[in-house]
Formats: C-alpha cells, structure tokens, sequence
C-alpha cells in the first residue's frame, strides 16, 4: 500500500499560454503503516501535491503508484474510482463540504457513492462518528446546526467512513482549540495504531514531532528534504531560516539555551526529551 | 475551471490596457452596433482589420484569444447550422430531406459566424484589458445621468463589481467542494439523467451556503468600516479621459466612417 511518485510534474493548465507550472521533479516513496508530514511555507505546492494521492490532479508528466494503482496523465476519469476508495481525503476545512439533511446521512455519502448496501453504509458511519468523538445525539441533527468544531468532526468522519486504507489531512488542525487540535493527534496515532498509512499537512512543528514518523519538507514545487523528524530537524540553523520554517518549541529552546552557552549534544524534538537531555547532559552544573 | 477566458482579466500594460474604461466601453459598443450593419465583405474585412489592430495593441498573444474563443464554439456552430438551412432564397446548392440549403445561405451562415466571432473578440479585448472593478466604475460613470430619473446607479455599479469580485472566488469555492465530493465518490459521470442531476445537489447545496455566508461577512465588514449607501462614497481611482482616448475615439470614427461609406457605395 505503499505510494510512490515517479519524476512527477505538474502545471496548472499546461499546454495553454497560461500554464503555471507549480510541482517539479518530485521523486518521493511513502511508506505503508507510518504517519508522514508534509510541512513548507505557504505556496510550496504541498496542497497540490496531496491532490495527486488520489487522482484529484494528475501529473503532467510522470507517475504516481498507490498500491497497485498507477495514476499518469493519461489516466481515465473512471479508473480513479477504485483509488479514492482507497483514500480518504480530508481538505482544508472540510465543514465546507457538508450538505445532507443529518449528520449521519451526510457521513454516508462516501460508503455509498463506493458500492456499500445502505446498512452497511450506517454501520460504517456510526463507527467513523465514534471514531471522531460526534455523540450520539446529535447524529439526526442538520449538520448546519452544529459548531464548527464539530462540523469539522462530522466532515472528518465523512472522509473515514468508507474505511480507507490510506488517509490524507490538509491542515487538519487549522482553526481548532487546544482541546480540538489534542483530539485530532490522537486520532492520527489511532489511525496509524489501526495499520492506516496517513500523510497531513502542517504548519504546527510540535504536530509534526509528536505524530509523524516521516517529514517531507517542500520548497518552491521542489521535495528539499525527505526523512525521519530526528533528522529533519536536526538540520543547521541557518536552513530552516532558508525554507522560511520553524523548529519545534523543544528546538528553540535549545537554540536559545545555546545562544546563552548551554550546548546539547543534538536538538530535541519534545519537551520531555529536552528535560531528560538537560538532566543528562548538564547534571551536574 | 482554469481556462475560462470570457471576463478574464489579464495584467498588462499595453496601449489598451492604458485606455479609460470607459473608452473602452463605447469603443465596445459601437463596434458592436456598427457589425449589426455589415452587410458586405469589403464592410467585414474592415471591422476584422479593426479588430485585429486592437488585438494587437493589447500586446497580447493571438492563443489567448483563440482559447476564449472555444467554449462558445458550439454556440457559433448552431447559429451557423441554423443560419445555413433556414435562409430561404435561389440558387439551391443541394437538398437534405426537406430541408434546403441555399447560397444565401451559404453567404449568410459565414457571415454570421465572422459577425459572431468579432463581437466576441471585441468583448474579450475589453473584459481582457480590463479589471472588472474598472468596467463597473466605466458603467456607473457612463449611467449617472440616469440619477436624474432616480436610477439608483451608484448601488447597482457597486452591486455589479461586488458580483464580478465573487465570480473568481466561487470558481474557487465550486473547485473545491467538487474536489471534497469527488474523494467521496461523486461521479457525474456514471448512471441515467436523473442520478447524474442528483450528484450535483452535494455541490449546489454546500455552495449556497457559502455564497451566503460569504455575503453575510461582507455585509458586516463594510458596515463596520461606516458603510451608509454608495451614492455618496468618493473613488480612489478617479477616471480621467487622456490623449490616448482621443486617439482611440478618432480611430473608431474613422472605422465608423469608412464603413458608412463603404454602405453608401455600395460594395
């Protein structure tokens, strides 16, 4: 269930006197049963790269394999229902796409779009609802009449529902409370707990350093940096400044520590590593 | 979604691009009405080379025009087609069942569509040059006289720019709701006519409330920033005709006279 991108290009209208070519050269594997986090600064083709795991866009030129399903440019509409089967996609505010008279109807659309019997349909999306902490009674309510947050959840579970195998997050947490933003990492480790492959964008690096196994990190249509969070963010100083990104809270905190002469073997990547490093490293100052 | 050309505006700095817009505007529209009167080839080939002066002037590719040509192809094609069996009169060129098609006819189909293709590209050089908070500005200038009869022509220009302002944006909106109900396995393709007029009701549906939503906030921002009414609201942009204006009335004069002249001797 691996995915793969092959020498992949991509233009926004190409062939016309206005192709805006946004991806270029991407050459990335993402691997089966892990988390992998997508992070770079706005406008770095993350979002359309995401759109490319199930066929929403296809390559210019180049391939894009999702299991066994090879996406090219010449790629028929219709052979793309068996892969976003597959995938379960959730945009950048998804609460936009709500349209059923309830909840539970609405989280039903997908199962049934993909050839489920309509009890199944509803076993699937009661569960995708639990799974994504929608109580019960609120399940034949209007989605309208719900808050945001939970509108969010409702679209998530929308996503989940025809249980794909593979699940993909634009900035998921864009615009949640604390509480919300808590929920959805836990959701990530469930999911990836249950054998799920999941990718999501991130602009929030302590997300990414709490969930994620990999990290690609895009920069101008180009894939800079693929690797492990310990990796990636133990990068010089100076390159993150480069791609225009953060470190994670522990990791400035290092660097302030380090500004004022306390140096760290490597940078932690969580708040209890820099406390058991600090211990370690500096015991006996 | 990407290559709708009709209204788009394209950046630019060319001759036309400099022109008032409301020049541009009534260069627009007597172009349009004098083409209401070619008749000839001789009056055809000068509202082409007129035509063709402006494109050139825009400093823009002949492609681009080309492609906003293309979606009315179909629309330029039934005329023709209509145009073609429908014009009665003598020599008959060759029979199809009942229906006739006639060397008027002939002559009348490829008028229509050079008629047809010129309005279009006189529009497009317009809406091409152009911003649309210009054309609505153009508009609102052009119609205050009719303030005097109590048209209320400063909302409906401000109404009219706000609803150009939102046509990119709901492209956008539809883009992406049609995006979220295609990872859901929404087909348009697949099943009769009245499945097919189902799957659009999760896109419609979505896109209403937005559009309202969007509505609601805009309706706020700009009470908040001391909207009363648009009548009394001074521009930043004070339209101002320039020298080139001239030229460009000047020009169309002279096209406007030639082609009377051309109808009054006949060729």
């Amino acid at each position: 269930m691996a995915i793969t991108f092959e020498q992949v290009n991509f233009s926004y209208g190409a062939g016309t006197t206005l192709a805006n070519p946004i991806l270029h050269d991407i050459n990335i594997t993402i691997a089966d049963h892990q988390v992998t986090a997508i992070i770079g600064q706005t406008g770095s083709g993350k979002s359309t790269l995401i759109q490319h795991l199930n066929g929403l866009l296809k390559p210019t030129t180049g391939q894009v394999t999702v299991d066994d399903l090879i996406v090219t440019n010449a790629t028929k509409e219709k052979q793309l229902t068996k892969l976003r089967a597959k995938v379960g996609m959730v945009f950048q505010f998804p609460e936009n796409q709500l349209f059923a008279n309830t909840v539970l109807e609405d989280v039903m659309y997908g199962p049934l779009n993909f050839g489920y019997q309509t009890d199944e349909a509803k076993q699937s999306a009661q569960s995708a609802l639990k799974m994504v902490n929608v109580a019960e009674n609120l399940w034949q309510n209007s989605p309208f009449e719900l808050s945001g947050g939970q509108m969010r959840r409702v679209a998530m579970a929308g996503a989940l529902a025809s249980n794909p195998d593979i699940v993909v997050m634009d900035e998921p947490a864009a615009g949640l409370d604390p509480k919300g933003q808590a929920e959805l990492l836990e959701l990530v480790a469930n999911l990836r707990q249950s054998g799920k492959l999941v990718v999501f964008i991130s602009h929030q690096m302590d997300h990414v350093v709490s969930v994620a196994d990999q990290v690609i990190v895009m920069q101008d249509g180009h894939v800079a940096v693929q690797g492990t969070p310990a990796d990636v963010f133990n990068r010089d100083i100076d390159w993150f400044k480069s791609v225009n990104l953060d470190l994670p809270r522990a990791g400035q905190f290092a660097e302030q520590l380090r500004a004022n002469g306390v140096s760290l073997s490597r940078r932690p990547l969580t708040l209890t590593e820099l406390a058991t490093m600090l211990n370690e490293e500096h015991k006996h100052e | 979604m990407n290559n709708i050309m009709i209204g788009r505006f394209v950046p630019g700095s060319s001759w036309v691009h400099r022109l008032d817009p409301r020049t541009k505007m009534i260069v627009t529209f007597v172009f349009i009405f004098v083409m209401l009167f070619a008749s000839s080839w001789a009056t055809y080939a000068l509202s082409a080379a007129f035509v063709i002066l402006a494109i050139r002037l825009t400093q823009q590719p002949f492609k681009l025009y080309w492609d906003g040509l293309k979606p009315i192809f179909w629309l330029i094609l039934f005329t023709v087609v209509l145009q073609l069996f429908l014009t009665p009169g003598t020599p008959v060129v060759f029979h199809v069942g009942p229906l006739q098609v006639t060397w008027p006819g002939i002559l009348n189909a490829i008028y229509v569509m050079i008629r047809f293709t010129l309005i279009i590209l006189m529009s497009t050089i317009m809406t091409l040059s152009t911003p649309p908070t210009s054309i609505a500005n153009a508009l609102e200038s052009l119609l205050a006289p009719l303030n005097k009869i109590h048209v209320p022509v400063a909302e409906l220009a401000l109404m009219l720019s706000i609803a150009l302002r939102f046509v990119p944006l709901l492209m956008d909106e539809t883009q992406k709701i049609m995006n979220a109900q295609k990872s859901r396995g929404m087909s348009f393709s697949t099943g009769g006519p009245i499945k097919r007029a189902r799957a659009i009701v999760p896109l419609l549906i979505p896109l209403f409330v937005g559009a309202l939503q969007r509505a609601l906030d805009l309706a706020n921002a700009m009470e908040i920033r001391g909207f009363k009414d648009a009548a009394s609201r001074t521009k930043y942009r004070v339209l101002l005709y320039g020298r080139q204006d001239v030229v460009a009335f000047i020009g169309t004069l002279i096209f406007v006279l030639i082609f009377i002249g051309i109808k009054i001797s006949g060729v």
